[in-house]
């Protein structure tokens, strides 16, 4: 089967290609790129699919390296099935999945259910991510070659640190055999305990208890310590704060293998945005300040964070419709996450087209070893095409079966219009195919 | 003049006048209590249902006759902590209490922003019984009417909150009153016990008292609670009522005017000294009166009534 993709401006980082182009696709490969009346004749034949992408921005498949698909264990929030669509829905054809399921990802078995359920059930491609302790207990290794073997592509404890800093040393030791980046999840829990926002003036007046935001901090620094020591490949989840981009600003300095991902509700929300405890503000590490906000953008601008992730935590309406203290951690984030990116970083010139499409393909691909996120000839036709200009107002119909969103009722611009996944459709105008 | 919303939250959402208006609504109120028949028609018919999440004694108990001496009928319903993590959730009993009609809701809860969540809920008037360390807006107003009655004025004076600060929904609430009103606000307390950029909400931070004791007005004494310590909050009690304590030996320098206030309960030889509870300065057992006085005017304003209307009866 071919496809042909036409008119569309090209925007592919890695390949430092900003052009308008046609890509023409065949047996789920890209194999020609450029002005189609250089193609051959026969490269498009009656029965090639058109797409018409005029007015468009075609990319390589985005690429989002945190979410909680929430199966096995949780499939009345989310299953596979569901979040692929809700990722297709958003843009994206690759996705990582955190292993803080029921049961946790720790061994092969876990890693081949995601897999196979994946390949039967999944519209996009999923990357499962192992824990890095057994059961995320943070006390014994979980067999991480086994894993690596089996298909993971990191190890995380996600959801919590590993607060014992020789289990983090040897668990950067250990995956640095097979190239595994170790994802962090940086909150000390003696200084966050308890606590169900952002320390502040904000968390005073509504007398709700604070997290500081050196809970975040200091692992980080302890993380950037243990990475230099021991030359493993350490990967900063969800980073929220000025201090922590100032750190890893100064390990990349040093050369440190480090990266690290913000996601975007960090950049488009606030502390303030909990005045009124709606309880989809409530995020773990929380909403921070505006002075924060503004120290993520530098550090996007500046290339210090590599990458942007929706860390999707899907949660049901029982679960969060309660007072603010007892409801959980987390928030949806697959289906705006490319809409908040274009609408906060892009239209605001924080990051200009290709430095925001490469934190979103090449720059995640890159941290976890993936041949995919560009369009390069010969690699999986996997491609999201953009409309930049249509304005749409987020309601609180997803695709996700969570609708766990604080950005219900806003007016974003720039969303995805078709997501094709290896040569195939899978979304378009905004449908499931 | 009425008050421009249907509930009460906290004194941080309303304005000067609307204190004044519910300050000077409560005085003729508490004349009434010197009355033989102390009630007055102005809620008949009017259903007030106490939701009371949190074991409370004192607040329950004078909302209770606030409601009955403007002729309301009461509903008590309390529930535990326990059953509202495992039993209905709290948007499904604002549901309820709906569906029945109460007019007012009068919340007490352990978390904050519950009266919040029950406020955008349902169309009864939802008043705060104290929710978490967030907002106890009536003690807030009764404590400043008993400084106004006193001092015949609140601008200008000098008034020290002691005590757990980061805990205290009563700091919280008498802090924005308070500046609302004029006065100016001291918080002392351990360097461990007061909230994080406090300063923010126009207060002055002192760990020692004595440094100011001679300038307040007004000394406001906040309960100490013993569970505080296990957090290592401070070190012990007999440390505590050591530095913060409130004795006649550190009154000494202090204006013989100064009035001694604590919202109860109190912990008799640890934050307050028997002598200073029981002293010609403490306004104590008055604030129990106050408070009524007080919530039946809140009572009364959340239902539409003016001032003009009450001086009619």
């Amino acid at each position: 089967m071919k496809l042909v993709i036409r008119n569309g401006r090209v925007v592919d980082p890695k390949n430092k290609i900003d052009k308008k182009a046609d890509i023409l696709i065949e047996n789920e490969k890209i194999v020609k790129m450029g002005e189609s009346s250089k193609f051959r004749p026969g490269d498009v034949t009656r029965s090639t699919i058109t797409i018409d992408a005029t007015g468009k921005v075609v990319t390589p498949g985005l690429i989002d390296m945190h979410t909680h698909l929430r199966e096995p264990g949780r499939e009345d929030e989310e299953t596979i099935a569901s979040g692929t669509r809700a990722a297709a829905q958003g843009g994206f054809t690759s996705i990582c999945c955190m292993p803080n399921t029921q049961p946790v990802i720790d061994s092969v078995s876990g890693v081949k259910f995601i897999l196979t359920t994946a390949s039967q059930e999944g519209v996009v491609n999923v990357y499962p991510v192992g824990s890095i302790t057994k059961g995320r207990e943070g006390k014994e290794l979980a067999e991480i070659g086994k894993m690596r073997i089996a298909g993971i592509v990191g190890i995380s404890d996600d959801g919590r640190p590993v607060m014992n800093a020789q289990i983090m040393r040897r668990a950067l030791e250990y995956a640095k055999m097979f190239n595994l980046p170790v994802i962090s999840h940086c909150e000390d829990l003696n200084l966050s305990m308890g606590g169900v926002m952002n320390e502040g003036f904000t968390s005073t007046v509504l007398g709700l208890k604070g997290i500081p935001r050196q809970a975040e901090e200091i692992m980080v620094a302890r993380d950037i310590a243990l990475a230099e020591l021991t030359d493993g490949k350490l990967h900063l989840a969800h980073v929220t704060t000025r201090g922590s981009v100032e750190l890893i600003r100064q390990a990349k300095k040093k050369r440190i293998k480090i990266t690290c991902e913000t996601a975007p509700h960090y950049i488009s929300l606030s502390e303030e945005d909990v005045r009124g405890y709606d309880t989809n503000t409530k995020i773990n590490p929380p909403l921070r300040t505006k002075d924060d906000i503004e120290a993520l953008c530098e550090g996007l601008a500046d290339g210090t964070i590599d990458c942007i992730a929706s860390d999707h935590a899907p949660h049901l309406d029982v679960e969060k419709n309660l007072e603010y203290n007892i409801a959980p951690f987390g928030i949806i984030g697959l289906e705006t996450m490319l809409p908040l990116v274009l609408t906060n970083l892009v239209s605001k010139k924080i990051l200009d087209l290709n430095q925001a499409i490469a934190k979103l393909t090449v720059n995640p691909a890159n941290i976890l070893g993936l041949d995919k996120g560009s369009l390069s000839i010969g690699s999986d036709a996997d491609l999201t095409i953009i409309d930049l200009n249509v304005k749409k107002k987020i309601d609180n119909e997803f695709t996700s079966q969570s609708n766990n969103s604080p950005f219900i009722g806003m007016e974003l611009k720039g969303f995805p219009v078709a997501t094709i996944v290896g040569g195939k459709v899978v979304m378009e105008d905004g449908k499931i195919v | 003049m009425r008050l421009k919303n249907k509930d009460l939250l906290g004194l941080e959402y309303l304005d000067k006048e609307e204190i004044d208006l519910i300050l000077e609504t409560a005085k003729p109120f508490k004349e009434l209590f010197t009355r033989s028949v102390k009630k007055v028609p102005p809620l008949r018919g009017k259903t007030v249902v106490l939701l009371f999440y949190e074991p409370s004694t004192r607040t329950r108990i004078s909302f209770e006759l606030a409601a009955k001496r403007l002729s309301a009928d009461v509903l008590n319903i309390s529930a535990s902590n326990s059953s509202v993590a495992k039993g209905e959730s709290l948007i499904d009993t604002a549901k309820t209490l709906e569906a029945m009609k109460a007019d007012f809701v009068v919340i007490r809860h352990s978390m904050a922003g519950a009266p919040q969540i029950l406020a955008r809920t349902i169309s009864a008037s939802i008043v705060n019984a104290g929710d978490g360390t967030h907002e106890h807006p009536t003690q807030g107003l009764l404590d400043m009417f008993t400084i106004w009655e006193k001092k015949g004025k609140l601008s200008g004076l000098k008034v020290a909150i002691v005590g757990d600060i980061l805990h205290s929904r009563v700091a919280r609430s008498n802090i924005w009153g308070l500046n609302k009103m004029g006065a100016k606000v001291y918080a002392v307390g351990p360097a461990t016990l007061i909230p994080p950029r406090i300063e923010q909400m126009g207060v002055k931070v002192y760990y020692d008292l004595d440094e100011i004791i001679d300038e307040l007005d007004v000394i406001n004494i906040l309960r100490i609670q013993i569970e505080r310590q296990k957090e290592n909050l401070f070190p012990s009690l007999r440390e505590y009522n050591e530095i913060f304590g409130i004795t006649d030996e550190r009154l000494k320098r202090a204006k013989k005017d100064l009035l001694v206030m604590h919202p109860g309960p109190m912990n008799r030889g640890i934050e307050i000294s028997s002598s200073v509870a029981e002293g010609p300065r403490s306004v104590i057992t008055e604030q129990v009166t106050n408070g009524i006085a007080v919530r039946m005017a809140v009572l009364y304003l959340l239902a539409g009534g003016d001032k003009r209307g009450m001086k009619r009866q």
